[in-house]
């Protein structure tokens, strides 16, 4: 997943393949490659009628392999909470990527992180939120936090254990889509996909859906690490460069045709 | 209190009426939005009942309010991110809490710990040890070890190894005031609760119901809270229980944590004693029953540690003050063996080829330790043993200073291995907190375990092995001991790393 990235991101510095329809991906070739590059009109492919469950992956060929992704996440629903489970290196990794957004978000915002409770104030959505291993250390860090996720099975079980402790139990869980969100016409403060992305069918679409969630001067957060070591590593630096990509194409406002609504 | 208390009610209150907006527009469904309204309604009555009725959860349940107990109470009042948790402190002693002062006329108290440089330094992180300054205490450079056989000594200076000193001898019940005094400055919540822990619980039964009369007793039984009874009928709930209460630890026997250990078949004979001269150095001397200790404490007064087998320790006590200051003279002079020859010249060819530089301290030479004029209190003796807990930690419970761990007083780290823990445990705590994580979970307090285990275990070996090393009395052990003794005096990176360790840097000798 994470080398698939890597080939994107080395693909858009080579000039000589033109052919990515892309506009994301186009933006960002214009940002390396100082050429004007005419952006053809690219029009998603008409999205089949929602039918509830996985609405924020398009109907593509791919579609069977997300059901597929969604089938596999169900039947290990249960064993999230279970730190020696098959979500072991999720747990392992959750203070990590905590510590990181807790810098960044406060450095981001202005917030003081020598509190205990730096996130006072922010909205922040959890995007394919899971069991809530994620949303459940923002929300004790301050955030007010709503969690997303397409499967119910997910929510369920984030509900539940979140309502074990007062604390976590504020926590909004609902089984829904980022578009969806989009077309509620909702925003946040802080939106955060961490471990989505890979198993999204159109990243272009979804980092779009994403943005438009995103308040201006807010902040978006995409994280995408695979499970082995090695991919562990190289994903990190894709994960910044993605972050640091995403952020560039924030202040590049004449590149983004498709994304003007970020600032 | 009462600040808390409403900003939590308006924050509970805006959260549910946030939750209440949020779930209507979000899930849809008529049938949803009224569900979760009366659930929201109920959820605020329940905060309300709970401030009334039941106690408020504590953040963490320190039982056991001694040195080290406090010594974690001092480090998460004064870090930025702990200092605004609730804290519980059970200990039965009635004086705890009370302002105690430590007059300069006090005679010293015979219960007296040597701290190291280590453990000063995080004495003055956290700004404890100003207080320490203000009463009785004695910084020492100086140090001299050897035997009955006189077949070798060891003498070390802190200038050897470019430091100012090797440690402090402070009274106990100094360190521990300062810890308290220094907790009063802050604004940190902390409850003192004058009993003694009875029971406690981890896991609810999976039988009772979630129908409870209160919140706190809600997260009590989805296992959020550990819920703690004393023994003056009153109980408490905690997210964190930590048992700093000591070697016969209540909290480790009702975790349920399994030791390993032996009993040393010696005692301990404590007593405060008075010299015509002021003490500057610390003296240790293995005789062939354990080894006498002279720590100086400051105003010509020194601490006795005398270790030896339990018929004798009770002799010892027993008998009349002016016998028992000829025997500790006599222990620490010409009893049970000469003096060693302190042939500085020899020894010091024999071993320059070892390479390093040579140090050459200015009085080398073996020393008698000043003469015990008289005693100064009374004399206490306790058993020794070794202990070790097989685990620190587990859900919601985790073991510091002597509850986890009892070592020989030989070299004076068993405060210091507790201090240690505290300050580690509290920093992790602190580290938790940063990225939102529950206080009680297992994973955050076995990262405290791995921390400190290797490190207070290693320590336990080698205080043991000098322990065994010094208990036989064998002609060609005695011989070694005594190469050791003058490899020890004389091969200086091997010196400063002794010393090194021994002062409470994280590095063990040899592996420098």
């Amino acid at each position: 997943m994470a080398s698939k990235l890597l080939t994107k991101v080395g693909a858009i510095r080579d000039p000589k393949i033109a052919r990515n329809p892309n506009p994301l991906l186009n933006a960002t070739r214009r940002l390396f490659s100082h050429r004007p590059i005419s952006t053809p009109p690219h029009s998603p492919p008409s999205s089949p009628p929602d039918n509830g469950k996985n609405a924020h992956k398009k109907s593509k060929p791919t579609s069977s392999l997300k059901d597929l992704e969604l089938a596999k996440f169900s039947a290990i629903a249960d064993s999230w909470w279970d730190s020696e489970g098959p979500f072991k290196p999720l747990h392992a990794m959750n203070p990590t990527r905590l510590a990181f957004l807790r810098s960044t978000l406060c450095r981001h915002f202005r917030k003081d992180p020598h509190v205990a409770r730096p996130f006072e104030g922010l909205k922040i959505v959890d995007v394919g939120c899971g069991g809530g291993i994620l949303s459940e250390p923002l929300a004790r860090m301050g955030a007010t936090v709503t969690g997303i996720d397409a499967l119910e099975k997910n929510i369920n079980i984030a509900r539940l254990h979140a309502g074990l402790d007062p604390v976590t139990s504020t926590i909004e869980y609902c089984c829904t889509t980022a578009e969806k969100l989009v077309k509620e016409q909702k925003m946040f403060d802080a939106v955060i996909a961490l471990e989505v992305i890979e198993h999204v069918a159109d990243p272009a679409e979804f980092c779009k859906s994403l943005s438009a969630l995103t308040h201006p001067g807010g902040a978006t957060v995409i994280s995408t690490i695979n499970r082995s070591m090695r991919s562990y590593a190289t994903a990190i630096v894709a994960a910044e460069y993605l972050l640091h990509w995403v952020r560039l194409l924030y202040l590049d406002s004449c590149a983004l045709a498709l994304l003007k609504t970020v600032v | 209190m009462n600040r808390a208390i409403t900003r939590k009610l308006a924050a509970a209150a805006t959260n549910a009426y946030q939750s209440k907006v949020l779930r209507k527009n979000l899930c849809g469904g008529a049938n949803a939005s009224a569900a979760t309204s009366t659930q929201i309604n109920n959820h605020i009555h329940e905060d309300k009942q709970s401030f009334t009725h039941t106690v408020h959860p504590y953040d963490i349940a320190i039982v056991g309010g001694g040195m080290v107990g406090m010594a974690l109470a001092c480090s998460l009042a004064t870090t930025p991110l702990t200092k605004h948790l609730n804290v519980a402190i059970i200990d039965s002693n009635p004086a705890l809490g009370s302002k105690v002062s430590i007059k300069k006329e006090d005679p010293p108290d015979p219960r007296v710990s040597t701290v190291t440089p280590a453990t000063i330094s995080l004495f003055k992180d956290v700004g404890a040890w100003q207080y320490v300054q203000q009463h009785r205490h004695a910084y020492f450079d100086k140090l001299q070890v050897w035997d009955y056989t006189g077949l070798g000594y060891t003498k070390y200076y802190a200038k050897d190894v470019n430091k100012d000193v090797l440690g402090c001898v402070v009274e106990n019940k100094v360190l521990h005031s300062s810890l308290f005094s220094r907790v009063e400055d802050t604004d940190f919540q902390k409850t003192i609760h004058p009993s003694r822990l009875t029971l406690m619980s981890l896991h609810p039964s999976s039988s009772s119901t979630v129908e409870s009369s209160s919140s706190t007793e809600a997260s009590y039984v989805n296992g959020c809270l550990a819920k703690l009874e004393l023994s003056d009928g009153s109980s408490l709930y905690a997210k964190l229980v930590v048992g700093a209460d000591g070697a016969k630890s209540q909290v480790r026997q009702l975790a349920g944590f399994k030791t390993t250990g032996w009993n040393y078949s010696q005692n301990a004979v404590i007593c405060t004693v008075e010299h015509s001269v002021e003490n500057q150095c610390a003296w240790q001397r293995f005789l062939p029953g354990g080894p006498i200790a002279l720590l100086p404490m400051g105003d010509k007064f020194s601490n006795i540690v005398w270790t030896m087998n339990p018929k004798e320790a009770a002799d010892c006590k027993s008998m009349n003050e002016d016998d028992f200051v000829k025997a500790v003279n006599h222990a620490l002079d010409y009893g049970y063996g000469p003096h060693p020859k302190s042939s500085l010249l020899a020894s010091a060819d024999m071993f320059s080829w070892l390479g390093g530089n040579l140090v050459i301290s200015a009085n080398d030479s073996f020393e008698v330790p000043p003469k015990v004029v008289k005693l100064a209190s009374a004399r206490m003796a306790f058993p020794l043993s070794l202990m070790h807990a097989k685990d620190y930690a587990s859900r919601r419970v985790v073991l510091i200073g002597d509850a986890a761990h009892a070592v020989h007083p030989l070299a004076g780290q068993g405060v210091n291995l507790g201090f240690g823990d505290a300050f580690a445990l509290s920093r992790i705590i602190a580290e938790g907190i940063a990225v939102g994580m529950d206080i009680g979970e297992v994973s955050l307090l076995k990262k405290y375990e791995a921390e400190r285990k290797p490190a207070n275990v290693t320590m336990m070996a080698i205080l043991d092995g000098f322990q065994k090393a010094y208990s036989v009395d064998f002609g060609p052990l005695n011989i070694l001991r005594a190469a050791a003794f003058h490899g020890a005096h004389h091969i200086s990176p091997l010196k400063r790393s002794i010393i090194s360790y021994a002062s409470g840097e994280q590095r063990l000798p040899l592996f420098s």
